[in-house]
């Protein structure tokens, strides 16, 4: 190709920079604004729905890295019970396969991604810790009922500022800042 | 009088903003000019091929997720590719072309990394970066949409992929694609002409067309020394023999032909998810295999066109549920081993661009 | 007949004689100091957004209302560090280095033209005087490389004077076209004969003495020496806390500097229609530093054997070239309407760039381009 050497390479560069001042900024301003995550997210967290776990252990099967931990033991109804079933979530990559694996549906994978717990001992999740609650919400990986009733995922694609966050000022951002959220 | 000098070595070492990763390189300079290069690598080893081995063939996918981590569903791949070939499972039409359209997308994504890096390293001041970037953004809230997550994926599964694409995702692909050929254009305004560029790196670490094929070289780091060689076209894998699209090839090897295979591949990529999206069928993603599968006692070695180059894997089994070695052909360690060659007898501001033009990933040197 | 003059005159009715001879000084330097460090501030918030904003992202905006504490939120930073010495430097020397840097960037505005009175010191020749004293900073930076006792800072020291002596050669030569067609070395005079803006009667020598500008401060594309991605951070590698604080201040001053300056020279300094003086200055100001963050934010990085072939093998003849061309001018058009020299011009300016480009050699004989 031809090469023209007398600046209007650098020329064109810098046309196109300036045509870039008008376009409407992509910074999303966390933590004010936040993007709706996809509703088949695989978040740093795990949901276990105790009243349809048997205590088979096909998840603790499938983990690669062998992360949970399940005691159970027989009780009179010729059924098993679920004395201990811990996750370390340290060590665990959140790759899904154990959620893939269950066959009743009892354990799913979590919606939020801000879980940093402050000690290493705090990220082993014992079986009270991993139920689901408020704050705790399954989300729709491997899951299809689950993700039918979550809303659709805010894409960057469609990203409007006026539509998907609003626009914030100064006085705005500094109220809604909180404390260690 | 003569002024007596000697060379000394400089160790450019594993923490520097401009490798792309924990790499070092033991460098011998006469004055500025570079008579020498020594890499040292190993500050990234894993053991993931001692971890292969210990572990079932569905639960090697999420480690072979980490090894290029800029472009994960293309280990997926090569390595689904592998094992089916090991076990002769056949994979349903839906899940060939879901395949392709990751693939391919991925292929777009680790290219838009790889020439806004390349333009970081020449002091552009993270403007490309910050342009391709954007891009890039949109097609990670695509895979997030697919699967769940934005860079470690877990998606193929040996049969097929693990879930269908839910109905949000082909109109906002057809969008993407629509949108994805102004933004290239866009890219060259920036940059194809631009003479400071030009100026760098035109003629500026040659790798020659005979050392490339001697080394080993593959993907465009051999296709920009003027070789014409691509996996896709010459042993094609998948069901890329149904698609059209060429095959870009640079003339001298160049970091500016480097760069310009790359711009190119990216339009040829963006060809091919039209066709693809087009002819997508209905039907499974996945074929039934068994929860623990037995591979027949063999070995194979299946290999795919990456964005950086081909990416192999072998495998030996024994017919039980974990393979007996689980060997990874880096693309980028074997092309590595020519940037002694391309570097010789430039300068260190040189070295930097032309290591940048290579496009290395450390997670897959040092596995 | 400056408003600092006419202070004086006034305050000599009044006070003893050492006194009006001090108090109008003393104003002065004030407010240009206070000018200075208040529009280096703005410069660096300024730069910050705009940067983003070409980036397509928001610059910093927490700190204060669209971030505007930001800069003082960084200067409290460098202020905070531990002032480290390194242990066999020289320290005298290593002490002395920032000061000789930054103090000739201030002494630069006093003979800038703010307005049609308001300047520090009229001198008949201003211009000298701007050049001789900004080529004081090179051996600050030289003195810098030297007290680190780095070799990697030595080397980086010397490549920036290098570069700099390189580069004030082209910007001289420019400023003398300017000055012949202006007839005089005093700043206000310049200012006073641009009916037209230099710009548009002297492009060739707006452009040598723009690119020559932003070499001399180091800024990208011509700032190798500085980059993080490059070998070395350059010769200010041994410094921080309050030392640090001054290098970086003396960039962006320089900055500041080179900006008026080409306001004035080029732009037609506080000339212009309905708004006050000084404010037209600020506005010409701002644009020259827009367009200098705007290469900044677009341009890669040339090399350093690169960057001194383009000071003496293209700026430097074309320097020349273009001096020849206005002193013929002056000398044989200046009573014919200027228009005719503008059009004269921009066919010059078009015919050796186009010139130079044929020796731009691409690839350096190894390639086919």
């Amino acid at each position: 190709m031809k090469f023209e050497r007398y600046g209007i390479g650098i020329a064109k560069g810098m046309a196109l920079t300036f045509k870039h001042l008008f376009r409407p900024p992509i910074t999303v301003q966390y933590p004010e604004e936040k993007l709706v995550v996809s509703r088949r997210i695989r978040g740093n967290e795990l949901v276990w729905l105790l009243d349809r776990c048997t205590g088979c252990a096909t998840c603790a099967k499938s983990c690669p890295q062998g992360n949970i931990e399940i005691v159970t033991h027989l009780s009179s109804e010729n059924n098993y019970v679920v004395d201990k079933f811990e996750v370390d979530t340290g060590r665990c990559m959140f790759c899904g396969l154990c959620v893939e694996a269950c066959p009743f549906d009892a354990l799913a994978m979590g919606r939020s991604y801000e879980r940093a717990q402050y000690r290493r001992r705090d990220v082993i999740l014992s079986k009270e810790q991993l139920l689901i609650s408020d704050i705790r919400q399954p989300s729709g990986y491997a899951r299809p009922k689950i993700e039918a009733s979550l809303p659709k995922q805010s894409l960057l694609i469609y990203w409007d500022r006026k539509e998907g966050g609003q626009k914030l000022s100064w006085l705005g951002l500094s109220k809604k800042r909180g404390r260690g959220v | 009088m003569a002024i007596k000098t000697e060379p000394f070595i400089l160790n450019m070492g594993p923490q520097h903003p401009s490798t792309h990763g924990v790499f070092r390189m033991r460098v011998t300079l006469d004055g500025e000019v570079i008579v020498d290069l020594e890499p040292v690598i190993g500050y990234l080893h894993r053991g993931i091929e001692k971890m292969g081995e210990n572990r079932t063939y569905t639960q090697i996918i999420p480690l072979t997720d980490r090894l290029d981590y800029v472009a994960s569903m293309i280990n997926n791949f090569a390595y689904v590719l592998a094992v089916e070939k090991l076990a002769g499972i056949e994979i349903p039409e839906r899940a060939e072309y879901l395949r392709i359209i990751m693939a391919e997308t991925m292929r777009i994504s680790s290219h838009l990394m790889a020439v806004g890096f390349f333009l970081n390293d020449l002091g552009a001041m993270m403007t490309p970066v910050l342009y391709m970037w954007r891009e890039r953004e949109k097609l990670l809230d695509l895979y997030e949409m697919v699967c769940g997550q934005r860079l470690t994926y877990n998606y193929m599964r040996i049969g097929g992929v693990s879930h269908d694409v839910p109905e949000e995702f082909l109109p906002a692909l057809k969008k993407f694609v629509a949108e994805m050929p102004g933004f290239i254009n866009e890219y060259d305004q920036l940059l194809a002409q631009n003479e400071i560029l030009l100026v760098r790196s035109k003629g500026v670490g040659i790798l020659p067309r005979d050392t490339a094929i001697n080394t080993a070289a593959s993907g465009p780091v051999l296709r920009a020394s003027g070789v014409k060689w691509d996996l896709r076209k010459a042993d094609p894998y998948s069901i890329y023999d149904r698609f059209d699209f060429e095959i870009p090839v640079g003339t001298v090897g160049d970091n500016y032909d480097r760069y310009w295979v790359r711009m190119q591949e990216m339009r040829q990529s963006v060809r091919i998810l039209e066709q693809a999206i087009a002819q997508l069928p209905e039907g499974e993603v996945c074929a039934r295999v068994p929860h623990l599968l037995r591979p027949p006692i063999g070995e194979v070695y299946g290999h795919i066109e990456g964005p950086k180059g081909e990416l192999g894997f072998y495998l030996v089994s024994d017919n039980s549920i974990a393979p007996y070695r689980f060997r990874i052909r880096p693309p980028t360690l074997i092309n590595l081993t020519a940037l002694k060659d391309m570097v010789v007898g430039w300068k260190v501001a040189d070295l930097i661009i032309t290591f940048g033009s290579i496009d290395v990933c450390l997670g897959e040197i040092d596995r | 007949m400056t408003l600092l003059e006419q202070f004086q005159l006034w305050l000599v009715n009044i006070w003893p004689g050492w006194a009006a001879y001090i108090v109008p000084g003393i104003v002065g330097i004030v407010i240009v100091l206070g000018f200075l460090l208040v529009m280096v501030l703005v410069f660096i918030w300024y730069e910050r957004r705009l940067l983003g904003r070409f980036q397509v992202r928001l610059g910093p905006n927490r700190l204060g209302p669209e971030g505007i504490f930001q800069p003082i939120a960084t200067a409290v930073k460098i202020l905070l560090k531990e002032d480290i010495i390194p242990a066999k430097s020289d320290k005298v020397i290593h002490w002395l280095a920032p000061v000789i840097v930054f103090v000739p960037v201030l002494m630069i505005f006093a003979v800038v033209p703010f307005g049609q009175r308001a300047i520090l010191a009229d001198l008949n020749v201003g211009i000298v005087y701007v050049v001789a004293i900004s080529s004081i900073s090179a051996v600050g930076i030289y003195m810098a490389g030297w007290a680190s006792n780095n070799k990697y800072g030595l080397i980086a020291a010397l490549r920036v004077v290098a570069q700099v002596v390189s580069y004030e050669l082209p910007v001289v030569l420019a400023i003398l076209g300017v000055v012949l067609m202006a007839g005089s070395l005093s700043m206000t005079q310049i200012v006073a004969s641009q009916n037209i803006p230099f710009l548009i009667l002297q492009p060739l020598g707006f452009v040598i003495f723009f690119l020559g500008t932003v070499a001399e401060m180091n800024r990208s594309p011509f700032d190798l020496l500085e980059a993080d991605s490059e070998i070395v951070a350059g010769y200010h590698i041994e410094y921080s806390g309050m030392k640090f604080a001054m290098f970086f201040l003396g960039e962006y001053g320089h900055a500041l500097a080179y900006s008026c300056i080409i306001a004035t020279l080029f732009l037609g300094g506080w000339q212009g229609p309905l708004l006050p003086p000084i404010l037209w200055f600020l506005i010409k100001v701002m644009a020259v530093f827009s367009v200098i963050v705007w290469m900044r934010a677009t341009l890669p990085r040339l090399r350093v054997d690169q960057l001194m072939g383009f000071a003496w093998k293209g700026l430097l003849p074309m320097a020349v070239i273009n001096l020849f061309i206005i002193a013929a001018e002056v000398l044989w058009l200046s009573e014919l309407t200027p228009w005719l020299m503008v059009a004269v011009n921009f066919v010059f300016a078009g015919v050796l760039v186009l010139l130079w480009s044929k020796l731009f050699t691409l690839g350096g004989g190894r390639v086919e381009v």
